[in-house]
């Protein structure tokens, strides 16, 4: 469904990323993981152009994201995508998050767009906060809205740019559990995280980067049971070790 | 000096009165077009078409380097001679006004516009909505909102600025009170009443100002 192909990506002199191949199929959970700075939030951006490679191909279900005569709105429509920090609109209510994309870009009318909105709340256990105000809420609530929002537009992909990095650790679980059911139903997923219970719960392969280098693809079993590489133990080993 | 005249100002209320609404108008007209225009200005600076951002820019530092009673002139004269035929003394005020402060509104639009995250925008991006959905759903409204006592220091300071369509013989509260002041020989009263509104108009507005900062930053 997604495939990465040997893309490169600079700022300025810098290479945040070097010849980075890797693919999702459908149905599939893959976790990127890695010290910080390893260019694995950089990675999952370009997936949707969010940023762009200056070298290599991203695929999605054949239309090629870094081909400049690509589609990348409606592209992006169907690719959701939760942030470390939210990103919901502060001056909408939670009805209005929800709506707002789905009324746009989906042109759904309002009735459908809130008949939505409402279902997938009372998925992530929100529904009582429908009109709340993101700022009225914690993080781990926040989070779960997000999570709503992206799903409301019925995306064929969900990409998580570390979603549980910016929240108190009591909530962590909260938002995991909801990314879980998700894997459970069958959802396509790209998961940047730190969270190696996960990883190791739900996801088919985990991938592992360090300075901008993929250095391990592999099935998560082989990945925790028997890291290749010297760095990926030793990020296991800081990792899972307290 | 010992007889200060209240009778003069109580007499010429309701000319003032027309005045002051001439100017309230005109402030309240300059303002919403000034912040449309600016906006506009904003949104093409910081649109990343270097043609665009250069125009906008361009425009924006020559209209801050001309005195606004300049500008005021410019479009007394001009405008009708480009239109070829006269528009009055207020519209011809009014576009100066809207103008010149939509350079001033140009600027504090970008800043409310760079004090919105960029994460807010990619998320308006990953959920497939285009640039112009982004900025008019996402950015904007945000963008407002974080700049509102900023905007409205500005429109204080705009509704100062409004006496000086004084020359272009409009007849606003200062020319209204100017013209009481002439025929009826009572300088001293007039301009001190004048003054006396107008500061009690923009303190009024300063502290609604002070207020409004108080109610967004908690």
């Amino acid at each position: 469904m997604i495939k990465i192909d040997s893309i490169s990506k600079w700022y300025g002199d810098f290479q945040v990323l070097t010849d980075c191949s890797t693919s999702v199929r459908q149905k599939e959970v893959v976790v990127v993981c890695g010290p910080s700075g390893s260019g694995k939030s950089t990675l999952i951006k370009c997936v949707n152009g969010l940023e762009p490679v200056q070298k290599g191909t991203i695929t999605i279900e054949d239309q090629v994201i870094t081909d400049k005569s690509t589609n990348l709105t409606a592209l992006r429509s169907r690719i959701g995508m939760v942030f470390q920090h939210f990103e919901l609109y502060p001056h909408m209510s939670v009805r209005e998050n929800l709506c707002l994309a789905q009324e746009k870009v989906l042109k759904r009318s309002r009735d459908e767009a809130v008949a939505r909105a409402e279902s997938l709340l009372n998925r992530v256990d929100l529904i009582d906060h429908i009109d709340k105000y993101p700022g009225n809420l914690s993080g781990g609530q926040q989070q779960r809205v997000a999570i709503a929002r992206s799903l409301a537009m019925d995306p064929i992909v969900m990409l998580f740019d570390e979603p549980t990095s910016a929240l108190d650790p009591e909530m962590i679980n909260e938002v995991l559990d909801v990314m879980i059911e998700l894997a459970k139903e069958g959802m396509t997923m790209m998961v940047v995280t730190h969270e190696m219970g996960f990883a190791r719960k739900v996801a088919d392969r985990v991938v592992f980067m360090d300075e901008g280098i993929i250095i391990e693809d592999r099935p998560t079993a082989d990945f925790f049971g028997n890291p290749e590489s010297d760095r990926a133990r030793d990020f296991l080993s800081k990792i899972l070790n307290h | 000096m010992g007889d200060f005249d209240f009778g003069v100002i109580i007499q010429s209320l309701p000319f003032l009165g027309e005045g002051m609404l001439l100017s309230l108008w005109l402030t309240f007209l300059a303002i919403i077009g000034g912040i449309i225009l600016g906006t506009l200005l904003a949104l093409a600076r910081l649109s990343g078409i270097a043609p665009l951002s250069l125009l906008a820019a361009g425009y924006v530092n020559l209209i801050r380097s001309v005195p606004l009673l300049l500008v005021l002139f410019w479009f007394y004269f001009l405008v009708p001679l480009a239109l070829g035929r006269p528009i009055g003394s207020f519209y011809s005020a009014l576009i100066a006004f809207v103008m010149f402060e939509a350079a001033y509104y140009s600027e504090i639009m970008r800043a409310g516009i760079q004090s919105v995250r960029r994460g807010q925008v990619q998320a308006g991006q990953s959920t497939g909505m285009n640039y112009w959905q982004i900025q008019r759903y996402v950015v904007l409204p945000q963008a407002f909102r974080n700049m509102i006592p900023i905007l409205v220091s500005q429109g204080i300071i705009l509704f100062q600025d409004t006496s000086l369509v004084y020359v272009v013989s409009l007849q606003d509260f200062m020319t209204s009170s100017s013209i009481v002041a002439k025929t009826e020989g009572r300088l001293v009263e007039m301009y001190v009443f004048a003054a006396f509104v107008y500061f009690v108009i923009c303190l009024t507005g300063s502290i609604y100002v002070r207020r409004l900062k108080e109610r967004i930053s908690v």
